[in-house]
């Protein structure tokens, strides 16, 4: 069994983090910021998550080296390929009926899922009538995402994906290369608004049209899945969009019949008339 | 608790698996019955771009009903489960599976490891671990983390497995480890029919 002290420690770090800090992961899923937060013991160098947590209390420069053991910042651009294809084709016809739209990447990490969107309104022309919410909770992730900077041996992966995923110009047009990086045109950034937003903790800020948050909910336990799926029925206009991951599923919410399958394969949900 | 024989408080057996896999859980997996009363977490390195044919080429040959594992679903007795390409499979305290996108460990997700520790955390002496044929060293510090929980590890026969490796890390981490051959991986699992 999990030693009993430890969780106890677990317990009361992650209630210290939330008390002093107000970055609530209490109800995330146990397993992995159990697996996670080891490491960070034993990567910062300390013997128990006593001392850790006494150091997280009176060093606030403890702060951003724990988030970054506690977010996991794990993408790619147009990562399962046939998502954005069935966004490409499906919903996007659906989306050019609108004068202007609203897109919300939740827990948009360090821009790929982003960019992958902008990219494929700009193929399709709708670029210019969309405002872009990027979100997350990871300062890190979100500097990141605004640079907009990858390297350059990940392109590779990005390009065959792009491709995969209905592509219909070539990926190499959206950057250059300098200094063994890609660096990712800045144009891409102009209809973006980045944001810190938890969605644990904020509340809705905005009527979207389309909401993809992918491989963030996995991270939570049902309960906060719970709350983020009804933030996001709130967030959503009517016959709204969402996109969850590709493991991702809204069965176990009570607010499943909210939405309707809409592309069952590729998790994509429309909100249904209230 | 001994860890060296299977406790009669088995709850969920755990197995990984790498080059080779799918002959040596063909030798495992349609011997078990229908209503084998623990359910089975697998981990099986597959590349990443891959869809899952495991589930339904395993569900041809088996009793047990075979899944794909989904986030935030109970693990039930009495069905098998693998690991999807490209996430992590974890068990929890409650017996509920979760997905996770974390880093790759030894240039793997899923990850034996992973999987392994997570069991020892949640269900301690209550696992039966197995690491089968493979060709790299994912699965020994998971195996050494459900044998100090008091739980049980079997692996496969570095001797007859299709690749010695992965087998052999896991006899070198952890001392209570049994070595034997397939067939007598499935006699084991069986016995917990009986339990
Ligand atoms: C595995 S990444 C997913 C990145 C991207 N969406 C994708 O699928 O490629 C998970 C992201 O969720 C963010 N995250 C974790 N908890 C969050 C929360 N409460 N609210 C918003 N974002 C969160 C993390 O900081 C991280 O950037």
């Amino acid at each position: 069994m999990s030693d009993l002290i430890e969780d106890i420690e677990i317990r009361l770090l992650l209630e210290a983090l939330h008390q002093r800090y107000h970055y609530d992961f209490r109800n995330y899923a146990q397993a992995s910021i159990r697996r996670r937060l080891r490491q960070a013991r034993d990567q910062l160098g300390f013997a128990n998550f006593s001392a850790l947590q006494e150091a997280l209390l009176h060093d606030e420069a403890m702060l951003p080296r724990l988030l970054a053991y506690l977010t996991v910042q794990v993408s790619e651009m147009f990562r399962d390929p046939s998502y954005f294809r069935a966004i490409r084709e499906k919903v996007v016809p659906h989306l050019r009926t609108f004068p202007s739209l609203k897109i919300w990447i939740a827990g948009c990490s360090t821009g790929e899922e982003l960019y992958s969107f902008v990219i494929l309104f700009r193929e399709e022309g709708l670029e210019q009538r969309t405002l872009f919410y990027a979100t997350d909770i990871s300062q890190d992730a979100l500097d990141a995402a605004a640079r907009g900077i990858y390297s350059l041996d990940r392109m590779r992966t990005f390009t065959e994906n792009h491709r995969a995923a209905g592509g219909k110009s070539s990926l190499s047009e959206y950057y250059r290369t300098a200094y063994g990086n890609a660096v990712l045109d800045q144009g891409l950034r102009d209809k973006v608004v980045f944001s810190d937003h938890s969605l644990v903790t904020d509340a809705v800020f905005g009527e979207m049209h389309l909401i993809s948050c992918r491989n963030v909910l996995i991270y939570f336990n049902r309960d906060l899945q719970d709350r983020a799926i009804g933030l996001f029925r709130d967030s959503l206009g009517r016959k709204g969009f969402l996109g969850l991951g590709s493991k991702e599923n809204i069965r176990f919410s009570s607010h499943a019949d909210g939405f309707s399958d809409f592309a069952r394969q590729d998790k994509i949900y429309q909100r249904r008339e209230a | 608790m001994s860890s060296s024989e299977a406790p009669e408080g088995a709850r969920l057996v755990v197995i990984g698996a790498s080059a080779g896999a799918l002959q040596a859980l063909t030798q495992i997996l349609p011997a078990l019955p229908v209503d084998y009363p623990l359910p089975i977490l697998i981990v099986v390195h597959i590349p990443p771009d891959r869809r899952n044919m495991l589930a339904p080429l395993f569900q041809a040959k088996c009793r047990m009903a075979v899944r794909e594992a989904e986030d935030k679903e109970p693990g039930l007795a009495g069905v098998v489960y693998f690991a999807p390409p490209d996430y992590h499979l974890l068990v929890e305290t409650d017996g509920t599976l979760s997905l996770s996108s974390d880093e790759e460990v030894w240039f793997s997700r899923p990850s034996i490891d992973v999987l392994f520790e997570s069991a020892a955390d949640a269900y301690g002496a209550g696992v039966i671990g197995i690491i089968l044929t493979g060709a790299n060293p994912d699965g020994a510090s998971g195996s050494k983390a459900i044998a100090d929980a008091g739980g049980t590890v079997l692996v496969e026969d570095p001797a007859t497995a299709y690749a010695s490796a992965m087998p052999l890390a896991a006899l070198q981490a952890c001392g209570t480890a049994r070595a034997m051959p397939l067939a007598a991986i499935a006699n084991c699992l069986l016995k917990e029919c009986a339990a």
